[in-house]
């Protein structure tokens, strides 16, 4: 298969040396580092010259993405980023699945981007809580939220909360290592799984939940999340949408991954599918092709060496459509979830924006593990920072905090929870651009010095908070790498703050 | 399906990667070009297998580079250093859309035939137009030799570009 060496050909020329020869390459092409002057030396000039001092609130991509332009784009600008967690990366460190490697590939990049001699990290210093944003804006004359989406929309039934009820956030943040889902221990016992939604999130779930363990067992997934799922008695996952397939909100490459997982079979209801391909004629292309994967799955014969896997296949996934979760219905110890009752729904209006309403049949999936993906949710940071709580996202205009001067804001907090790379890196460029129009028409303030991370720390200091340095991590990521490689993985990530804090000498 | 002849150049494009991967890090070590290393390098790097491309960027410049029969366009702009805002983040591993480039006419009607799991990233692609391929599945021919790509534009860069500070 041509396609399959194109896969191995790249991975054999990434994966090659682990990460040391990966960065090099990665050096190779980021013209972010500056043109050889010294260290100390650029410091030197800037002061003399009033660069301008941004920083920027969140590590993951959005945050470096925005950093990477301001560098590459402005001589002189200053960029420190602030992180949460002692650990760099956000989404794509605990959010990438860690089947998904190649996605993290932009790691190297970020890594570039925190390298250059006028880029600081400073992690363990969580905005909002051990400082102000009103304190930071004035160390910088910039301050750009970039800190994402870190809690999840709430189905909002009845049993919710039972035992065996989970949000895919948690699950996802517990396979990835994310410290606060790290003692999640999903209960795995029930054959059935439902996942709510049909985003790429709900997906990856589901694979994760499916894959075969050999599969799972040579990726950076966690040596917990992993004994667990050594143990899961999970056969079939059941993907529940409220709308139709033509609203299915994941994409095609998530969805082709599933067709083609290993040991797992496709069962796609034919009825669901007939008559789509008139719908999908004049749609945009990827709705077009992510429908004619669907419709071709559902209701082509496979060949004969897919149909083969199929038949032998121990575990398989469906879709299910047009149906609206009411509520968790409990096992007779009424402690553990038994089943989900769905509201059977008809969709009103058609295209992207069609509504789900009830026709008042209801229908009873019996399940005894409910993951619910139905959206991340942002969270204001701050009182000093405006926040659309509908929306879920900070009031901007290209990024610029609408009513909020020198406040900028870049990825899911500037436009909601979706998208994939490639989206948050544009975003983010829009707003890195914005900065850079502000400054260049003076909107943007720079006529007086800012005392920087300089001022910041004292700050810190007086409250006992003591930053984690990009060196720091790179200390933590050795660690981990070495575990990893212990375990035939390329990491095992370590879960608990403290132990990344002690490993430091902290 | 894409043809089986396109095997062995894959192959070539892999071993040639190699040795380039091989020589970045070198590269990197002594602050030169790659270029430096492929010029020193053995007879496969005589003139006649270079292959000049020409890039036109988002901001319409144009920006010509070289580089040898099998490699990627992922890995000329890499190789030579070509600023292009973003390109290339998931490092040619079919992940990403962002080494999106659009072809002339009639160098895109020769390229090998494009798989779906090109197809499904190009769905995610900014810009996407009737001759768009991603950069890292292209491998260079011959025949490529002076063709003109584009790179597509993105929402940003409808807005003016801005360096400040940069020397001219």
């Amino acid at each position: 298969m041509v396609s399959g060496f194109r896969f191995s050909c790249a991975a054999l020329r990434m994966g090659r040396g682990g990460g040391i020869l990966c960065w090099k390459r990665a050096s190779a092409f980021r013209f972010l580092v500056s043109s050889g002057s010294p260290t100390g030396i650029k410091r030197l000039l800037s002061t003399d010259e009033l660069g301008p001092r941004i920083c920027i609130v969140g590590s993951g991509p959005a945050g470096f993405y925005t950093a990477q332009h301001l560098l590459k784009h402005h001589r002189l600008a200053e960029v420190d980023i602030y992180e949460k967690l002692p650990v760099p990366f956000g989404l794509v460190r605990f959010g990438v699945a860690p089947d998904h490697p190649e996605v993290k590939n932009v790691i190297n990049t970020f890594t570039q981007t925190a390298r250059s001699d006028r880029c600081s990290y400073y992690g363990n210093v969580t905005v909002g809580k051990d400082i102000t944003v009103k304190e930071l804006q004035k160390a910088y004359h910039a301050v750009i939220l970039s800190y994402g989406a870190e809690d999840n929309r709430t189905l909002g039934i009845p049993g919710e909360d039972l035992a065996g009820v989970y949000t895919a956030r948690a699950f996802v943040g517990w396979y990835n290592g994310l410290p606060e889902n790290r003692d999640l221990k999903p209960d795995l016992s029930s054959e059935t799984a439902v996942i709510l939604g049909h985003g790429n999130v709900a997906l990856d779930v589901a694979r994760i939940l499916l894959s075969p363990l050999e599969i799972l067992r040579k990726t950076d997934i966690t040596e917990d999340s992993l004994a667990v799922l050594a143990r899961s008695k999970v056969k079939r996952v059941r993907l529940i949408g409220r709308r139709g397939p033509l609203q299915a909100a994941f994409t095609i490459k998530e969805l082709r991954e599933m067709i083609n997982l290993p040991s797992v079979r496709p069962l796609l209801d034919p009825a669901d599918f007939k008559g789509l391909g008139d719908a999908i004629r004049d749609v945009p292309r990827p709705r077009r092709r992510l429908t004619e994967l669907m419709v071709k799955t559902a209701l082509e014969e496979p060949g004969e060496e897919v149909a083969g896997r199929w038949a032998s296949a121990s575990r398989e996934w469906s879709l299910k459509f047009l149906r609206s979760p009411l509520e968790v219905l409990p096992a007779t110890d009424g402690k553990r979830a038994r089943a989900i009752r769905m509201a059977v729904t008809r969709l009103e209006g058609s295209g992207e924006t069609a509504k789900a309403v009830p026709t008042g049949e209801v229908e009873d999936v019996l399940c005894g593990l409910i993951l619910s993906s139905i959206g991340y949710r942002s969270l204001p940071v701050d009182p000093a920072v405006p926040f659309d709580s509908k929306q879920g996202i900070i009031p901007n205009s290209s990024g610029r905090v609408l009513g909020a001067p020198g406040l900028y804001c870049s990825g899911w907090v500037k436009r909601g929870p979706v998208g994939v790379i490639i989206t948050t890196m544009n975003d983010s460029f829009d707003t890195a651009q914005s900065v850079l129009e502000d400054l260049q028409s003076g909107a943007l303030d720079v006529s007086k010095a800012k005392g920087g991370f300089e001022l910041v720390r004292s700050v810190l200091k007086s409250r006992g908070i003591c930053p984690v340095s990009f060196s720091d991590w790179e200390k933590i990521d050795a660690a981990e790498m070495a575990r990893g490689k212990l375990g035939g993985k390329p990491r095992e990530k370590i879960v608990d703050p403290q132990e990344m804090l002690q490993l430091i000498g902290r | 399906m894409a043809a089986s002849s396109a095997v062995p150049l894959l192959l070539r494009a892999a071993a040639a990667s190699c040795h380039r991967l091989l020589s970045a890090s070198r590269v990197a070590a002594n602050r030169s070009p790659s270029r430096f290393f492929h010029a020193s390098a053995p007879a496969r790097l005589s003139s006649e297998d270079k292959v000049t491309v020409h890039f036109i960027t988002r901001d319409g410049d144009k920006l010509t580079a070289q580089g040898k029969v099998g490699d990627s366009l992922l890995d000329v702009v890499v190789d030579n250093n070509l600023d292009i805002d973003g390109f290339g983040a998931c490092e040619g591993t079919l992940a990403c859309s962002t080494c999106h480039l659009i072809f002339e006419d009639h160098i895109f009607e020769k390229l090998d035939a494009i798989t779906d799991e090109e197809l499904d990233m190009l769905d995610l692609a900014y810009g996407l137009t009737e001759t768009s391929r991603l950069g890292c599945q292209i491998c260079l021919q011959k025949s490529m030799n002076n063709m003109v790509v584009r790179v597509p534009e993105t929402v940003a860069d409808v807005r003016q570009s801005i360096d400040i500070g940069k020397n001219p």
